[in-house]
């Protein structure tokens, strides 16, 4: 299954709800372009909610950590929600947990970022 | 275990994006109906996939002229599953370790690691030209240790 996005915005956050597999191609790919477009826009306090991304490769979590970096050097934040226990594992191994903000409650995480 | 269709399967693949995704599809049918348990299944099919991508993206460099083959081999103990690329080979000494602290924020360098962790053994030749590299997942290793967990 490819990947699909929706990007909504709550209380100035903007939330973009993935669907499907982050993988080299087409995934990763899309990802890319959504937060690029996202930063370029000047919209960057980014909520990703993976609730529905069923399989992330490693090309899909360089492009996480991309994203994650990028977001940053514009000063926004990056922060992931709703991770599937796949996605959770993945990210315990490669020792990323630490690294992003992880929220399971959407409310919560958008009062999460700064003011 | 399923004691149909053990026989060796191997085949041929073009050096594509659809190729990557046609070898984890399969990887992950071989994997359950060898019976493998749906983990084992998935960290099969994730393995295949990243050593797919290293042959495809790393070694063939996406030539139309180079193919990659997995070869799939059941013995009494173990998967074992072997995938061939036709590319400059791999030198083992100039991947870094992902889990370094300069590296955790890089945005690639996770595939080997990622079927090491996944798989129960790795081997990697370096046939001059091209790559070879076996995955072997153990069986019952996994029934094991859900009995482990379970205590």
């Amino acid at each position: 299954m490819t990947l699909k996005s929706n990007t909504r915005e709550v209380d100035g956050i903007t939330i973009v709800d993935l669907n499907g597999r982050i993988t080299l191609g087409e995934g990763s790919e899309l990802l890319r372009d959504t937060v690029r477009d996202l930063v370029g826009k000047g919209r960057n306090r980014i909520l990703l909610n993976l609730g529905d991304v069923t399989y992330i490769d490693s090309s899909g979590i360089g492009e996480l950590v991309s994203a994650y970096t990028s977001v940053q050097k514009q000063g926004g934040e990056l922060k992931l929600l709703n991770l599937t226990k796949k996605v959770h594992d993945l990210l315990q191994i490669t020792k990323l947990y630490t690294v992003f903000d992880i929220k399971d409650d959407e409310a919560v995480a958008v009062q999460s970022f700064a003011k | 275990m399923d004691s149909r269709a053990k026989n060796p399967v191997s085949y041929t693949l073009d050096s594509t994006l659809e190729s990557v995704n046609m070898a984890e599809q399969k990887a992950f049918e071989i994997a359950t109906r060898w019976g493998f348990g749906e983990d084992a299944q998935h960290h099969i099919a994730m393995a295949v996939r990243e050593a797919a991508v290293n042959a495809v993206l790393h070694g063939n460099a996406y030539d139309p002229h180079k193919k990659f083959s997995i070869a799939y081999r059941m013995t009494p103990e173990a998967l074992e599953i072997t995938i061939t690329d036709q590319g400059k080979g791999l030198d083992l000494r100039t991947i870094p370790d992902p889990l370094a602290p300069q590296n955790i924020m890089k945005a690639s360098g996770r595939g080997i690691f990622l079927i090491r962790s996944f798989m129960d053994e790795v081997r990697i030749r370096n046939l001059d030209p091209g790559t070879e590299i076996t995955l072997i997942k153990h069986i019952g290793r996994e029934a094991t240790k859900s009995k482990e967990e379970q205590k």
